[in-house]
């Protein structure tokens, strides 16, 4: 597998130079194909199973010196050996976009994937993002948060689901809101979905879901939350004794 | 070896985990694993979004329609697209509009689910012409009876759309480009371009007059309303649709030539068709493709050689395979392939070899049938494509198996006649049948009677409560439990729509379900998202008593 994916690659950078004459050919008027900036447009800290693709590309754009789009740009995806690009190496359009499918890699965690291009002189310029691959546990504790979670704590509606965020008068926190809820300890996070707020003397507009999800299942969602939290979630792993 | 596959035991790391071109079984990748899930369990389980997904992608994309599916259990994977006949096409659709939605079905329509055959011109016009030429011909020179006078505008008709619930099946693409609505029927965005006016008028009065088979219900529509509602959607239109389609005449020849391709397209395995018969066996059998042998199979070039990669190429890109091949493109996004590769990889020999013992089977359909004059009214209407009773029927719309032991008669009588007042905040909502006196009381006595839950009985729970506990109820619902979070109890105070609004409940539910319902949900509504609080007798009983004083004005003045 690995020898096919380092195949690819080559094919793609002996094809590579090969586009970029071409596309200086035709737009003669254009400056040569250099960007001095990369921004992102969308697509990072996503989530997907370990092994899948995101469900939204990456798209970053390119920015020449005058901070306007730069078009004809090879940006290259790059990223630890698991993580798969494709296409790895995308040329900005006219717009100055570049997008790729991220396929996460096989292990859950965060994976730190850089963008980069090169500048007028041959410099590097990348741009350092992250993205989740959940475990099994985490999957199945996202599905539960769909159907039993998001609805409250997710601010966005859809066609499909509307937010019932603005109707509480307790604002819920985002599942991913690391910076309340990684000062909670599991045992708090636990009780408080299973016992509902009142448990932690909150919000009752908190419901218990003890009787109505499996103590496999509260875990399962507290995985998950764990696993999206921004910033990202450090677990003081197991205290022996405290000083 | 069951659930990650592999060569079996090795001594080193890289025996057990790498692979070579050579190795027939080398572990599975881990987006794939789910796949192995689905040996034993043919059910839905919560754990496999995607083998779920998977499974319901291969009975809603009609792939089990050419390819045979056996599950190991001996059911077989059954399609749920609802393909038209195509035996009166004439009459509903021009030729030039065959051509160009077989060229490129997406290109009407971008969620529809007839794949691409990637057809050329000349073969285009050859099946259209031949399409064409086996359907029965629309009426020539008969000129509807058009009622000039009392004509609806163009805005009671949009009105009419709304009212009619329409978009909870049809979508239609707004001004941005975005597709507001559901995908059960095919998407109206540009319905005008492709349907006759007859046939569009014959369609409002009756589908079922037209498709026997069709999921679409029988509105009881003025013929005021339903020109208004033809006029309305035939201004639906895309003129680029059809701007570069010219056919001239077809030739005897031509027809014939598109017998011949349909016939050998296997068209008949989705539509009906005049003078083609239905091919048996016309693709590949895949109940057992999870265990196909890398020797059988050919790779094209640059293609990773092992099974998972070959099945989601031959998925998304069958063509690329050999130009002589015959798979159309489905109309799939790259997690779709993904998820239709692992419902695939799970049909395996092991997974046939396990015993019955091991394996979870899945939930098939029920053919069930209401009995009687309400059962003949209940398929008119169409009741079974959205709601499910006893086992049968869609997941779109509440399960009806327990409707009459949970409603009160009057209430479902005027929600039949006007169905337009629970869950404001739904896009997918029960549509306006504009049903008769008679048919009202034929259906809701037949609800009321026949759809009793055994959980509890109707008479137990008429205790008399007084003040005290209904007030202890109000404390209740607004404090301890904080179900305002959820429902409407009052609509000048409360705001919480996941739950149906409760303003008018003690019209609407009888007290002994509501007071069942509270004590577990789940065993009354399996699957409901209210949680299970274990709420006490005593708690129940109030929150009982408070609910069952929200009555409805209208509904107990006509009493």
């Amino acid at each position: 597998m690995i020898r096919y994916q380092s195949f690819f690659a080559l094919m793609l950078l002996a094809f590579l130079p090969t586009s970029c004459t071409r596309g200086k050919g035709v737009k003669s008027v254009e400056k040569a194909a250099y960007g001095s900036a990369l921004v992102e447009v969308s697509g990072s800290k996503q989530a997907a199973s370990v092994g899948s693709a995101l469900d939204q590309p990456l798209i970053v754009q390119v920015n020449d010196d005058k901070s306007t789009a730069a078009a004809n740009v090879a940006v290259h995806f790059a990223g630890p050996a698991e993580v798969r690009f494709n296409p790895s190496v995308a040329l900005s359009d006219s717009s100055g976009q570049a997008s790729t499918t991220v396929s996460m890699g096989n292990s859950p965690g965060r994976y730190r994937i850089e963008p980069w291009i090169q500048d007028r002189n041959g410099k590097k310029i990348g741009l350092p993002m992250d993205e989740i691959a959940l475990g099994y546990e985490q999957v199945l504790g996202r599905e539960i948060a769909k159907r039993y979670c998001n609805r409250c704590h997710d601010q966005e509606s859809t066609a499909e689901r509307v937010s019932n965020y603005d109707n509480l008068k307790t604002k819920p926190h985002a599942l991913s809101d690391g910076d309340t809820l990684n000062k909670m300890t599991d045992d708090e996070l636990v009780s408080i979905i299973a016992h509902g707020g009142p448990a932690l003397n909150r919000s009752a507009e908190m419901p218990a879901y003890g009787y109505t999800l499996s103590k496999a299942e509260i875990q399962a969602v507290l995985s998950f939350m764990r696993a999206v939290s921004d910033p990202p979630y450090q677990s003081k792993g197991v205290v022996y004794a405290q000083k | 070896m069951i659930c990650h596959r592999g060569q079996g035991g090795a001594t080193s790391v890289e025996e057990a985990h790498n692979s070579t071109d050579a190795w027939e079984e080398p572990l599975l990748p881990a987006r794939y694993l789910e796949a192995s899930c689905g040996q034993c369990h043919l059910n839905a389980l919560a754990g496999t979004p995607k083998l779920n997904q998977g499974r319901t992608i291969l009975a809603a994309y009609g792939c089990s329609r050419c390819h045979n599916i056996t599950q190991p259990d001996g059911s077989k994977v059954v399609a749920t697209d609802d393909p038209p006949s195509l035996t009166q096409i004439a009459e509903k659709t021009t030729r030039e509009w065959i051509y160009a939605w077989i060229k490129n079905p997406q290109g009407y329509s971008s969620t529809a689910t007839m794949p691409n055959f990637q057809l050329s011109d000349d073969d285009a016009r050859d099946i259209s012409a031949f399409l064409i030429a086996q359907s029965t011909q629309p009426a020539t020179g008969q000129k509807s009876a058009a009622s000039t006078d009392a004509k609806p505008t163009v805005a009671d008709a949009a009105t009419l759309y709304g009212e009619s619930f329409c978009a909870s099946c049809h979508a239609v693409q707004n001004a941005a480009g975005t597709l507001v609505g559901g995908n059960f029927g095919p998407e109206l965005t540009r319905i005008g371009t492709k349907a006759r006016h007859e046939w569009m008028l014959r369609w409002l009065h009756n589908p079922a007059d037209y498709d026997l088979e069709t999921r679409m219900p029988h509105y009881r529509f003025t013929q005021a309303q339903i020109e208004a509602l033809a006029g309305f959607l035939e201004q639906k239109t895309d003129p680029d649709f059809l701007a570069n389609v010219h056919l001239s005449a077809a030739t005897p020849d031509q027809v014939a030539h598109g017998q011949k391709l349909v016939t050998e397209y296997g068209c008949a395995s989705c539509h009906d068709i005049k003078g083609v018969k239905k091919p048996e066996n016309f693709a590949p059998d895949l109940s057992r493709v999870g265990s196909r042998q890398l020797a059988q199979i050919l790779f094209k070039p640059g293609l990773e050689h092992n099974l998972p990669a070959y099945i989601a190429a031959k998925v998304s890109e069958p063509r690329s395979f050999g130009p002589s091949l015959k798979m159309p493109v489905p109309n799939l996004s790259p997690a779709q392939v993904e998820a239709a590769t692992i419902a695939l990889l799970a049909q395996t020999d092991r997974a046939y070899s396990l015993p019955a013992s091991l394996r979870v089977p899945a939930i098939r359909q029920t053919s069930y049938e209401p009995a009687g004059q309400a059962g003949k009214l209940i398929r008119d209407l169409r009741c079974f494509s959205c709601h499910q009773i006893n086992g049968r029927g869609g997941d779109m719309a509440p399960d009806l198996t327990s409707e009459g032991s949970s409603v009160q008669g009057p209430w479902l009588e005027s929600f039949l006649r006007n169905p337009n007042t629970l869950r404001p905040a739904l896009i997918r909502r029960m549509p306006k049948f504009n049903l008769s006196d008679a048919e009202v009381k034929t259906l809701s006595s037949y609800i009321m009677t026949v759809y009793q839950t055994p959980e509890f009985d109707q008479d137990s729970g008429s205790e008399i409560v007084d003040f005290a506990s209904v007030e202890r109820g109000r404390q209740l619902f607004y404090s301890k439990y904080a179900c305002q979070s959820c429902h409407i109890a009052d609509f000048k105070t409360d705001k919480g729509y996941i739950g149906p609004a409760l303003a008018e409940v003690g019209s609407r539910l009888t007290s002994t379900w509501i007071l069942h319902y509270l004590k577990d949900p789940q065993k009354l509504r399996p699957g409901t998202l209210e949680p299970d609080q274990h709420i006490s007798d005593e708690d129940a009983r109030d929150l009982t008593a408070f609910l069952s004083t929200l009555k409805a004005k209208k509904l107990e003045a006509r009493r």
